[in-house]
Parts: structure tokens; C-alpha cells; sequence
């Protein structure tokens, strides 16, 4: 618990250091607001610090930090400069797109890449050869040209699935995220599919698992208790990586299918310089990538007595 | 009770198909409640053996010969058939202890696994028989060490667990592999004396694998002394001290550092590690 708990401030600190890094960031890149807010025009001097003024452009720099900290901290993150909207309600209007679009893919990770994986390991022969393949295709393959294929065959051609928009309701939902989601994931299930082989291969090698056999230890349960189960442990990991970077790789494909996620929200912020929403995108990011990697460490721990036990004893 | 004839082993090159022999067709038997020590150096063979006898030599290996344990011919046992075989009438103690249990799973969990879901004990019993299987390879505080994982446990400990857990069974063949080299040296004496003593309670054939020609002496009853895969001599420990037959055995004897030119005596268990 206490274990759960340093971690917990740890990624309290994380955020801390990187609002701070988000917020700055966005006055290093040329261009400045007030410029985006008169679009070009030319306006008098009087005009712009009017603007300035209401946006409070003129106070120091951590001033600004400070009072933007404790906005966000209130949940409030501003409004957008483009359309004047609160950006809390902006984001929630287009999280939920995104964080389902992400659930799935990451359910498309776990089941395919390990399921796939272990079978590759376990059968050797045309089947292993096939996810060995395939497996280098997802690494050589980009995600938008995945995101193509499978709207061009799925989509238009055989009309199995939508190629746009984001669905209501569950089921419409899953209809419409299933081609998105594949291409997403489709990367992140050849390297599990690839790590897992080969940690279960490593396994099936290993001294326990061979005694296990030597002591009649049933088939089904040599593979299930010893030899799967402890080659999770390196694959936890990669999962968890993966499955973090999936919030930050998704704007490609909700470009391609045109779905109304933060990912696409993201790409029009940046290009209009709207910076109240990037800085509150960056930040759930962060935020999505600590929590996962969090999961990650405490999964380990209930897999691995030895991460556990060394933990007990120097909390 | 067991017959070894013409046992062959060899691995081919993944790359070149090229074979090596790793044993080169050795023959022996061994007596309902003898036990055979096989001595040689590292390479020699004597663990492929072992392996062979249990049906977990390396993949790709080609094995010949026969082997025949009470009538049954191991090398032709497949499936459920080898698995029943190695749960019931086979009991293998190896080198490394903290290798051979699972690092993640507790101690009384590779018991029970080994009575519950090896050989059919109903669960329930096989954990009520698991603290006094400890008892009975001289450890006291039971409930500590089952609940401990390995890491939590010194290797002679780990080892006493490892000799209770193959002595759980009625195993008709004990199948000992350098069982005390990974341990420290006054644990070994330890461990050898708790397995020669159940070995003798239980009146257990044995092959003793090890390359200490003085252990082997002190706890078989004939040793065999193998050399690049083939045996090349098997007699009592006496004959092979005293009337070696070849340049290789008598080299052998002379290498040994002699500590105890009686031979050494095992050291009665007293439990005392049980405390660490």
C-alpha cells in the first residue's frame, strides 16, 4: 500500500515537472496568441494590448504559470482560443471517441499479441511461420498505410465496416471503431506477438519448467502454471508501453477515419495555435501514460513475488 | 530392476546436420535397492543419462538402446504413458535448486503439485501431507518454508524441500544429479546424509550422478566411471579404489584431493540449518 502510495506522489511530480514544461513549451515556438487572435489583420497597438490585457499576456511568465496551474488544478483549463469554448467541455465532448477507440485497440493487443504469440511458441511449423511474417509486416508497415488498406478492402470494397465516424451507442460504436482500432494496434500486436514467442520459447527451456515435465507434471499445466505464466513477466511490460503510447499514435488514425477524438482535436490545435488546448491534451497524456505505466509496475508485482518481496522489505 | 543396454545419444548440428555422440553405447543394471554412482568429469555424460532416463534429453537428440524399468521400456513410453512413468516410478533431484522450483510459486505449492496434479492425490490431502514430508527431511519450521517462495530459501534448504517432494511418491528409481554441488560445503554433507538415509528407509534403487569419486563411494554401492560419453569400468567402490582397471580411473583416483584417505563418512543430520 505504501508502495502504492510513493508511487502515486512520484506521478504527482511527473505531471508537475511536465505542466510546466507544456506550459512554456507552448511560448518557445515562434508565433505568439495575440498574433493568431487578430488573424493578420493589422490592428492598432490599443487593439493588441486590449487583447493581451484580457488574457492576461502581460503578467510574468510564472505568473501566468501559476495562475494556469491552479485553473487546471480546479479543472478548469481555459477557453479555446478559436472558439471561444471551455475547454473542459471541449475535450469531454471528444474524449470518450478516443479512450474507447484506445480500449480496444489495447484489448486487440492483449488477446491477439499474446494469444498469437503463445501459439507461435507452442506449434512450431506453417502456423509459426505465419506470425513470424506477420509480425514483420506490423513493424515495417506504417499505421496510416494499415489505416488505408483496411478501409479500401473492409471498407469500400467488401462494406463490412464504416470508414468514418465514430458511431452512438455501443454497438454501433464497436462496428465503427473495429477497422480503426486494427490499425491502430496492428504495430503493437506483431511486437507482443514477436516478445511473447520468444518469451515463452526462452521459458520452455528453462530449468523449472524442464524438472516440471521430469516430475509428470500434466501437459496442460507445465504450459498454463509455469511456463505461460512466467513469461508474462517481459511481456507485461511491453504491453504496457505500447498500450501508453496508443493516446499519442491515435491522431493518425483519427485523422485517416475522420473520427471526432483529442487526436484530431490535437493536430487542428497545433496548426491554429490554440494553446489553451494542446497544453490540457499534452497534459491528459501524460497523466494517461503515468497511470498506465503505474498498472504496469503493480501487475508486476502480483506476478512476481521477488519484485514484491524486495518492495516489503525496503518500504 | 532396471536394464540399460546399448544406450546412445546424439545431438546433430542445427546448422551443419552434423552428429555428435554424446554417449556412446553404454550398457548397465542396477539391483532393487542398490545404488549405482556415476563419476567422470563435466561432459562426460553421466547427466545426459539421467536425461535420457527420463525422456528429457535436449530437442532433435536421437536416443538408441534400451532402457527397461520392472519390464516397461522407457525409451518406447509416449504421452500419458511417460508422464505416468516419470510421477510415479521416477524422482529426479537436481543440481540447482532455485532452478528447479518456480521462482513465482511457493514451496507448498510445487509439493502439492507434485502429489495433486502428477499422481491424482486429492488435493486436500497432499496439502495436509506436505508439512510432514518437511518434518521428515529434518526441517522444523514447516509453515515458514511453505509459505516461503525459493529466493526466500537457502539452497540446502531449497534441496531438503526438492529430496521431500521426490520422496513424496513411492518412486521406484531416484534419479540424484550432482546433488549437492550448488550447495556450500557444510550444507553438502547435510543434504547427502538426509538422501542417503530416506534412500535407505524407503530401501530406493538410485543413480548417484557426481564427479566427486570420494561422495560417490561413501554412498553407493557400485560406481560406474565415465569418460567422453562411454563407461569405462563399473565395480564396487573398493575394486575401483583399490584394483583400478584403467590409466583413466587410476588418474582419477590420484587427482582426488585426499582429505580423508578413509573415504568420507556421511555426516549424521542434526537440522540445524533449519534455523537460518
Amino acid at each position: 500500500m505504501l508502495y502504492v502510495l510513493k508511487r502515486l506522489v512520484a506521478l504527482a511530480l511527473v505531471l508537475l515537472v511536465s505542466s510546466f514544461i507544456v506550459f512554456s513549451g507552448m511560448y518557445l515556438a515562434p508565433g505568439s496568441p495575440e498574433q493568431f487572435l487578430v488573424q493578420g489583420r493589422t490592428v492598432s497597438p490599443e487593439v493588441l494590448d486590449a487583447i493581451r490585457a484580457q488574457y492576461g499576456l502581460d503578467d510574468p511568465f510564472l505568473v501566468r504559470y501559476w495562475n494556469w496551474l491552479i485553473d487546471v488544478l480546479h479543472g478548469d483549463f481555459g477557453r479555446s482560443l478559436l472558439t471561444q469554448q471551455d475547454v473542459s467541455t471541449l475535450i469531454e465532448s471528444r474524449l470518450p471517441t478516443t479512450l474507447f477507440l484506445a480500449a480496444y485497440a489495447a484489448i486487440l493487443i492483449v488477446l491477439l499479441g499474446v494469444g498469437l504469440g503463445i501459439l507461435a511458441a507452442t506449434r512450431s511449423g506453417a502456423f509459426e511461420k505465419v506470425v513470424v511474417f506477420g509480425s514483420n509486416l506490423g513493424f515495417a508497415v506504417p499505421t496510416f498505410f494499415a489505416a488505408l488498406v483496411l478501409m479500401a478492402l473492409f471498407g469500400a470494397n467488401l462494406g463490412w465496416f464504416p470508414v468514418s465516424g465514430s458511431g452512438e451507442g455501443f454497438a454501433d460504436r464497436v462496428w465503427h471503431l473495429t477497422l480503426p482500432a486494427i490499425a491502430l494496434a496492428f504495430p503493437a500486436i506483431a511486437v507482443v506477438a514477436r516478445i511473447t514467442r520468444t518469451a515463452v520459447r526462452e521459458e520452455q527451456g528453462s530449468e523449472h519448467v524442464v524438472m516440471a515435465v521430469a516430475r509428470g507434471v500434466p501437459k496442460r499445466i507445465v504450459l498454463g502454471r509455469h511456463t505461460i505464466r512466467n513469461s508474462m513477466l517481459p511481456v507485461t511490460t511491453v504491453i504496457g508501453t505500447n498500450i501508453a503510447g496508443l493516446l499519442a499514435s491515435a491522431f493518425v488514425i483519427e485523422y485517416a477515419f475522420t473520427l471526432d477524438g483529442i487526436g484530431s482535436l490535437l493536430v487542428n490545435s497545433v496548426q491554429k495555435k490554440d494553446f489553451a488546448v494542446v497544453q490540457a491534451i499534452a497534459l491528459i497524456m501524460v497523466l494517461a501514460f503515468g497511470l498506465i505505466n503505474l498498472i504496469v509496475d503493480l501487475l508486476y508485482a502480483v506476478i512476481d513475488p521477488r519484485v514484491r518481496l524486495a518492495r516489503e522489505v525496503s518500504a | 530392476m532396471l536394464n540399460v543396454e546399448h544406450l546412445t545419444l546424439a545431438v546433430a548440428d542445427p546448422d551443419t546436420g552434423e552428429e555428435t555422440e554424446i554417449l556412446r553405447g553404454n550398457s548397465f543394471s542396477l539391483r532393487q535397492g542398490e545404488a549405482l554412482g556415476l563419476v567422470g568429469e563435466s561432459g562426460s555424460g553421466k547427466s545426459m543419462t539421467l536425461k535420457c532416463l527420463l525422456g528429457i534429453e535436449p530437442g532433435g537428440a536421437r536416443v538408441g538402446g534400451s532402457i527397461e524399468l520392472d519390464g516397461t521400456d522407457l525409451l518406447a513410453a509416449r504421452g500419458e504413458q511417460l508422464r505416468r512413468i516419470r510421477a510415479n516410478d521416477l524422482a529426479l533431484i537436481a543440481q540447482n535448486p532455485h532452478g528447479a522450483l518456480n521462482p513465482v510459486l511457493r514451496v507448498e505449492r510445487f509439493l502439492v503439485e507434485g502429489m495433486a496434479d502428477a499422481r491424482g492425490i486429492p488435493k486436500a490431502a497432499a496439502k495436509a501431507r506436505a508439512a510432514d514430508l518437511l518434518r521428515q527431511v529434518g526441517i522444523t519450521d514447516t509453515e515458514r518454508v511453505l509459505g516461503s517462495y525459493p529466493h526466500q530459501l537457502s539452497g540446502g534448504m531449497l534441496q531438503r524441500v526438492v529430496i521431500a517432494g521426490a520422496m513424496s511418491g513411492e518412486p521406484k528409481l531416484l534419479l540424484a544429479d550432482e546433488p549437492t554441488t550448488a550447495l556450500d560445503v557444510t550444507t553438502q554433507a547435510e543434504v547427502v546424509a538426509i538422501l542417503d538415509e530416506k534412500r535407505r528407509q524407503h530401501g530406493l534403487s538410485m543413480i548417484f550422478v557426481t564427479h566427486d569419486l570420494d561422495l560417490a563411494a561413501a554412498v553407493c554401492d557400485r560406481l560406474a566411471v565415465m569418460k567422453d560419453g562411454a563407461i569405462l569400468e563399473i565395480g564396487t567402490p573398493d575394486d575401483i579404489r583399490d584394483r583400478p582397471k584403467t590409466e583413466y580411473t587410476r588418474a582419477l583416483m590420484a587427482a582426488r584431493p585426499l582429505l580423508h584417505p578413509a573415504g568420507r563418512a556421511p555426516v549424521p543430520a542434526n537440522g540445524t540449518e533449519a534455523h537460518e
